[in-house]
């Protein structure tokens, strides 16, 4: 989400144009399989596990993960929800905020473990935000994160569970996720 | 957007994204902890020359669910009694570092004049018998959530027009977004003109009420009996009321709405008030949320002339 929206939200916004493609539609799929199995492998199950997607890039992905992890243990059921960190973006003021969509989380999250769903990890702002707004829905017994692409430059101390790719990228360039593949390009 | 004076200076797709805000901001207020700290270090002051608790509590409320400070300046505490003039008390209270200002005064337009004298954000609260323009905004919100849309909606609107801001802005809101407005009052209670007001008048209430989709209820204020606009407020009730047996010649779902406090037996019978098409506890709950979309545009979601700075900068 932080990629596409700060960088393509007008007015500082633009036209994405791709320069390499990094995943295909099939390179996506077999990433999205093997997340949702490390998710159920790294928590022994998938009881009290709950997916929010962050708006707007993280929400198809968490979406995906659903279907995957119904399939390969079709007796568990996984809440999921979807959240819009705007209200608690450090960057209010400085640049124009608004969400993209109304926050969707129906459940108290005390005592769940929530798996943080986003397509590209980047300077880990966003996620910090969406940690400060998580815990407004409850204390929960804790919070791992997910992320299709992870960019490197990191500004805070942020590390990611689970990773679709790794991919070095330069700070200007621009990592664009959709459901045909992931590409790498500028925004003019 | 800079200040918020007036429902006129909003377009349809203004007053529309105000309303697409404030759905993020009900959720926020149904939370376990209704609050987020999007207005962080902002000071809001409520600067009211008039009485008023609601208003006042409302968006005291919403500023401080948006993590802002928030100081009251209430004239019947202050050295306004002492004989400070408005521009002095706007200094005053500017050097202290605020950001925003809502002002309620009992003479149009003094907003307005706040704006040349302050750098912070002006939000309009009342003025004169002029505008109420988040009592407006939270009105057509609340209509949109009942109703889906204002569009070809009919609404009557009844009572005092004449002294009334409520009426005033909520006449440029519905018609603004699309509906129909029909004022019902006895003359006396009607403005001298109505030349440019897109509406239609009628003295009788009974053959309007079939027709509406929203009944929009006025307070019927005491001192109008003693001004002798009405007779006494018995006779009032009995031709402009919203009395049981009326609220009966209302479609099933058209909606009863009152922006309070009300007079219970006035201007609506207390049965009618507890009806599920009255809309006056939904009213309340809203007004927090738009007045915390209003809040937030103006203060922290970056006007156009901040977004333009940070492009040159970058």
């Amino acid at each position: 989400m932080a990629e596409r929206e700060r960088q393509l939200t007008r007015p500082s916004g633009g036209v994405f144009h791709a320069r390499t493609e990094v995943m295909d539609a099939d390179d996506l799929r077999r990433a999205v399989w093997r997340m949702a199995h490390e998710i159920i492998e790294h928590n022994q199950g998938l009881d009290q596990v709950i997916l929010v997607g962050l708006q707007t890039g993280g929400v198809p992905l968490a979406e995906r993960l659903v279907e995957a992890l119904a399939e390969i243990e079709p007796t568990s059921s996984v809440g999921v929800g979807t959240l819009d960190v705007a209200f608690y973006r450090d960057d209010i003021g400085i640049r124009p905020v608004l969400p993209e969509a109304v926050t969707d989380i129906p459940f108290d999250l005390t005592g769940t473990t929530v798996v943080l769903v986003d397509d590209v990890l980047f300077t880990g702002r966003t996620i910090r935000a969406a940690l400060d707004a998580l815990q407004d829905y409850g204390r929960a017994a804790s919070i791992q994160l997910a992320v299709m692409v992870d960019r490197g430059h990191r500004e805070l101390p942020i590390r990611p569970d689970y990773v679709g790719k790794n991919l070095p990228t330069r700070r200007d360039e621009v990592v664009d996720v959709t459901a045909e593949g992931v590409h790498l390009g500028d925004v003019e | 957007m800079k200040h918020l004076l007036s429902i006129a200076d909003l377009s349809r797709e203004d007053i529309e994204s105000i309303h697409d805000l404030t759905d993020n901001f009900v959720e926020v207020s149904r939370r376990q902890i209704p609050k987020v700290p999007a207005l962080r270090g902002k000071t809001v002051v409520s600067l009211f020359y008039e009485d008023s608790t609601r208003t006042r509590i409302s968006f005291e409320t919403a500023a401080k669910r948006l993590g802002a400070d928030t100081m009251t300046f209430s004239v019947s505490s202050s050295s306004v009694k002492k004989g400070e003039s408005l521009r002095d008390t706007i200094d005053t209270i500017g050097a202290m570092g605020i950001d925003a200002v809502v002002v309620r005064h009992q003479s149009a337009g003094v907003p307005w004049q706040l704006t040349r004298w302050t750098d912070a954000a002006v939000i309009n609260g009342g003025d004169g018998w002029h505008e109420h323009p988040t009592q407006a905004l939270l009105d057509t919100y609340t209509i949109r959530e009942r109703l889906g849309t204002l569009d070809g909606r009919h609404i009557a609107i009844v009572g005092d027009i004449k002294h009334s801001r409520v009426a005033r802005s909520n006449v440029l809101a519905f018609t603004a977004l699309g509906a129909e407005v029909t004022l019902v009052a006895p003359p006396t209670l009607l403005p001298p003109s109505l030349e440019g007001w897109p509406v239609r008048v009628s003295h009788d209430l009974d053959s309007i009420l079939p027709k509406v989709d929203v009944c929009y209820l006025l307070r019927m204020q005491r001192e109008r009996m003693t001004e002798a606009l009405v007779p006494t407020l018995r006779e009032y009730t009995a031709t402009y009321g919203l009395t049981r047996r009326r609220a009966d010649l209302l479609a099933p779902r058209a909606l009863v709405m009152h922006p309070g406090p009300m007079n219970r037996g006035v201007e609506i019978a207390a049965e009618v008030s507890d009806l599920p098409t009255a809309t006056m506890v939904e009213q309340v709950s809203n007004g927090v949320a738009v007045r915390m979309a209003v809040l937030f545009l103006l203060l922290g979601s970056g006007t156009r002339a901040e977004a333009a700075r940070v492009v040159a900068d970058a």
